[in-house]
């Protein structure tokens, strides 16, 4: 993956504002970030006749009950098929064994439409094969059960890319549009179903109905694409899905992150210049929603205004989320990590984001010194690495929260906020400051 | 391969995380691949701990396996040794490093640190988390004990124990602790050491100064102290100290191996207050309820000597994912003239509640959900843990304070006394529909609707070809309380199968009744 992205520079050069051409702190070290397989925890929730069968460890399984908000209470709409050293010894033919519990789920859950199987760190270094497994599967159980693979290993991916290589995989099953079907406008990465209303509303009473999301709620209600379609991103973490989309025909429209008053307004308004909507049109359709948004931001901004924050990397969405509380909260970032810099995607995010360190990759230790010297207001860091700073007084939210929380568009602007300020107001309500901590362990 | 929806037990990995992080002065240096650090959540995120694992990974990705791998390592070890300064270090692999061979244990050893090192071989493939946790205790007290230290002669002092097993992410083991050493102080006996929790290497180092062991979890301490017994002869206890009549045997117990005696304080039946609670008239509706028990070892064998001898309970399903310790529960299903579930397989013992149709299950987080689905109550009573398994009021499930903890934990799901006889009579109160919980639990129970158990089997018998149900008999189902009606439905049906009759009818309901009638 790593090497193919940068292939992707080449094949399709792009101008990028100077303010992207910024100097990035590349680190190498221990990275305290999750896979690619915790994307799993939404994406089961979001395409609901699907199901996600990791070929992994004790480990993968494990971290998926751990990872998911501690644990699910529903059955969830994935599994893991361990390997034991019966595969590993080749005492077992991993095929039949991956056949038997194929076998066994879909008999258990005749509901599943859609398969995926997903690879992890131990199948890749073993080097099954699931895309035939997925072929001959999907052979066996079709029409009932359409079967594909995509790998969400820690080798290959860095939590969101897991979102990033199952809509990949997808991607060759969007059904071609004819040559002269009118142009549709594809909205790209997860999203909640109460936002993708909302901006299904909106762009309909922009005149724009032509709109479909991706993923879809059900597998079997796969967009199509072709030469007229418009690609545009709700999440920053889609390199290879983007990629995969433009080589069936699809253009991006560049624009950043529905995220905020600001990002959402400039998102729609790239989507409707793209499908050639009407701009007045527009401006009347999204206006009362902006004007609401405005008021419920504005009474949140004291909460944030000039506090200083610090992005650890994790989920790719630090920029956007960076540049919204930058510019309309009135917040000083003191670091915006990401895990992965894509700086043709995020052209648009960089030419907004203030002047701030940015930091690509991550030596967990020295970054976690950074935080030390630079003692935040707000730290947002991964599950693991948030209650620790808590403890010695520094107030936190955890990156994962961003990810499946509703805080796209006008209507989400102010949730938004109040994500960010309610670790700061809590602190304000408690009678106790948290600061000597660390003895009581 | 294995279909897993939950998984019982982590890699063994992390059993040797749950050491290290119970330990003072221990780094573990991890090869693992990028995403593994997700365990340091189930330390600082579940169990609330306020600093980070003193883990440190190697998170390689795919661009290093065509490099050095083995030199990621290296630096990672030399890197940690640096930062953290400890007093020992384990070097591990998780799974997937595991399949690359780098050999951590050789690596290590070539950078000649000054301080011990353990090398973990924990075969993630096979093992898990419990015996990850006592392979690495092992290992650690094999290295680090000094055999040259032993007790001084008993005449004069007081006796001295070990107290093994109690471990990070343990399922009340912070309390359990504090309880045992409440206990242990009130019969004069000092603690030599408290191991892996709050112990340092330095204290393993005089892990002989004592004159036994008191091994509170199995399986975690067993293989240490069964290496402690036969190279320093330092005997071991075997009863686990969990409901009021294995505290009173442990104690005894304690008191043989420390040539004492147990003072009658202890051994009144007024040292908890749970048997006279569970002789009350209050709790006679306890008696005979069917309870369904699973989880570790240590917890499902205790859980099941506490139902049958403590609450007069029947345990009609007993079993563990704990093979380490299948042999004492098989023993004890013998006793009770059951099968038991030997398994780590969820779906497994989903099958398994809903074949026993019990009152009440005794299980896991896991075995909450199943229960959840059937509309049975349920008490939590073993790892693996959640973030509720750590109260924040003292809840021990050892020693006495132990036993009255249990008793309120087992009874709180329960639908109570006399309520449970008004839901008997009056079926039709629309308040005492089927998703009325117990008014005690009404604030915090599922609003939503629970299906019947048979409604949603898994591959439990359809009745497709099976007797079918007038509608009156069908009417007459529904006033059986839910939490019976299952049972009474595949009665009826077993019945009807039996006696050649195709369609159940009110009769057919009662005299199947009286038939399976104890």
């Amino acid at each position: 993956m790593t090497q193919a992205r940068s292939a992707s520079f080449v094949g399709n050069p792009v101008v990028v504002p100077t303010a992207s051409d910024r100097p990035v702190l590349k680190e190498r070290g221990q990275r305290e970030v999750f896979c690619g397989l915790t994307g799993i925890v939404w994406l089961h929730r979001k395409i609901q006749d699907a199901f996600f069968l990791i070929i992994g460890s004790r480990t993968c399984a494990h971290l998926m009950q751990s990872a998911a908000g501690v644990m699910i209470f529903a059955e969830p709409r994935f599994g893991t098929a361990i390997i034991d050293e019966r595969d590993l010894a080749g005492l077992a033919d991993a095929n039949e064994e991956l056949d038997r519990v194929v076998e066994r789920l879909l008999s258990r859950r005749r509901d599943i439409k859609m398969l995926f199987l997903v690879g992890s760190c131990p199948s890749e270094v073993i080097k099954l094969d699931l895309s035939r497994a997925a072929e001959r599967l999907s052979r066996e159980y079709a029409p009932d059960v359409r079967v594909l693979n995509y790998s969400g290993s820690g080798i290959e991916t860095t939590f969101t890319e897991g979102e990033d290589a199952c809509l990949e995989a997808l991607v060759p099953d969007l059904p071609a549009a004819a040559d002269d079907a009118p142009a549709n406008l594809l909205v790209v990465g997860t999203l909640a179903d109460i936002v993708e209303d909302q901006f299904r509303r909106l762009f309909a009473a922009a005149g724009i109905d032509q709109v479909d999301f991706f993923p879809p709620r059900r597998a079997r209600e796969l967009p199509e694409i072709g030469n007229h379609t418009r690609v545009i991103l709700a999440q920053p973490f889609l390199t290879a899905t983007v990629r995969a989309l433009e080589s069936r025909g699809a253009s991006l429209v560049p624009a950043p992150i529905p995220l905020g008053i600001e990002g959402t307004d400039a998102w729609l308004r790239a989507a409707a210049g793209a499908m050639g909507a009407d701009l007045n049109q527009l401006e009347a359709a999204i206006a009362p929603a902006r004007k609401r948004s405005e008021a419920a931001v504005a009474r949140i901004r004291p909460e944030l205004e000039g506090k200083r924050v610090f992005f650890m990397p994790d989920s790719q969405l630090e920029i956007p989320l960076a540049r919204f509380l930058a510019r309309e909260m009135g917040v000083h970032l003191i670091e915006v990590g990401t895990p992965y810099l894509n700086r043709r995607l995020m052209a648009e995010e960089l030419a907004l984001l203030p002047d701030v360190q940015l930091s690509e990759g991550q030596d967990v230790e020295r970054q976690l010194d950074r935080v030390e010297a630079a003692n935040p207001d707000l730290t947002i860091c991964g599950m693991g690495l948030a209650n620790p700073l808590e403890a010695r007084g520094m107030p936190t939210k955890w990156s994962i929260e961003f990810v499946f929380t509703p805080i796209q568009g006008f209507d989400q602007a102010g949730d938004l906020a109040a994500l960010f300020a309610r670790p700061l107001g809590r602190r304000g309500r408690l009678a106790f400051g948290g600061e000597e901590a660390v003895a009581c362990n | 391969m294995q279909l897993t929806v939950w998984t019982y037990e982590a890699p063994p990995h992390v059993g040797a995380m749950r050491v290290a992080t119970a330990m003072k002065g221990v780094h573990y240096v991890l090869h693992a691949p990028q995403g593994d650090t997700y365990a340091d959540l189930l330390f600082t995120m579940i169990a609330r701990q306020k600093t980070r694992p003193p883990v440190t990974y190697t998170t390689f990705q795919a661009r290093d396996l065509g490099g050095d791998t083995a030199d990621l390592f290296q630096q990672a070890v030399s890197d940690a040794y640096e930062r953290f300064a400890p007093e020992a270090m384990l070097v591990g692999a998780s799974c997937t490093a595991e399949l690359i061979q780098d050999d951590p244990g050789g690596l290590a050893e070539g950078l000649a640190l000054p301080v011990p090192v353990v090398p973990l071989e924990l075969p993630a493939y096979q093992k898990k988390e419990n015996w990850g946790a006592g392979e690495t205790f092992y290992q650690i007290v094999r290295r680090l004990a000094d055999r040259d230290i032993r007790p001084s002669p008993r005449e004069g002092r007081a006796p001295r124990c070990n107290i093994l097993g109690p471990c990070a992410m343990g399922f009340r083991h912070r309390d359990d602790v504090t309880e045992i050493t409440r206990l242990l102080g009130l019969m004069g006996i000092e603690i030599n050491l408290v191991a892996p929790e709050g112990a340092s290497p330095r204290d393993i180092v005089s892990i002989g100064n004592a004159d036994f062991n008191v091994v509170l979890y199995p399986e975690i301490a067993q293989s240490a102290a069964k290496w402690l017994e036969r190279e320093f002869n330092q005997p071991m206890t075997t009863t686990v100290p969990i409901g009021h009549g294995a505290t009173t045997d442990f104690l005894e117990e304690v008191a043989g191996l420390a040539k004492t005696v147990v003072p009658l304080s202890l051994r009144s039946e007024a040292a908890s207050r749970m048997p006279w609670y569970s002789t009350s008239v209050d709790s006679h509706y306890l008696t005979g309820k069917r309870v369904f028990i699973f989880g570790d070892g240590t917890h499902v064998l205790a859980a099941e000597r506490i139902a049958r001898e403590e609450m007069g309970f029947d345990v009609v399903g007993i079993g563990t994912y704990s093979r380490e310790l299948a042999k004492p529960i098989r023993k004890a299903a013998a006793a009770l003239g059951i099968e038991p579930l030997i398994s780590d397989d969820y779906l497994e013992v989903e099958a398994a509640i809903q074949e026993c149709q019990p009152e009440l299950v005794l299980g896991t987080q896991m075995e909450r959900h199943i229960a959840k689905r059937l509309g049975i109550g349920c008490a939590v009573i073993s790892a693996p843990v959640h973030v509720q398994d750590f109260p924040a009021r003292y809840s021990p499930v050892m020693g006495f304070e132990g036993a009255n903890v249990l008793f309120d934990t087992l009874v709180h799901p329960l639908v109570m006394g006399l309520e449970e006889h008004l839901l008997g009579m009056f079926r039709e109160d629309f308040e005492f529909n089927d998703t009325a919980q117990p008014s005690h639990l009404a604030a915090h129970s599922p609003a939503a609707h629970m299906p019947e158990p048979s409604a949603i089997s898994v591959g439990a018998p359809s009745n497709d070809d099976g007797p079918a149900w007038d509608n009156d008999a069908e009417k007459e189902l529904k006033k059986i309380p839910f939490f019976v009606r299952g049972k009474a439905r595949r009665n009826t049906e077993m019945f009807a199968v039996e006696h050649a009759i195709t369609t159940i009818t009110v009769e057919t309901l009662y005299d199947a009744k009286a038939h399976y009638s104890r």
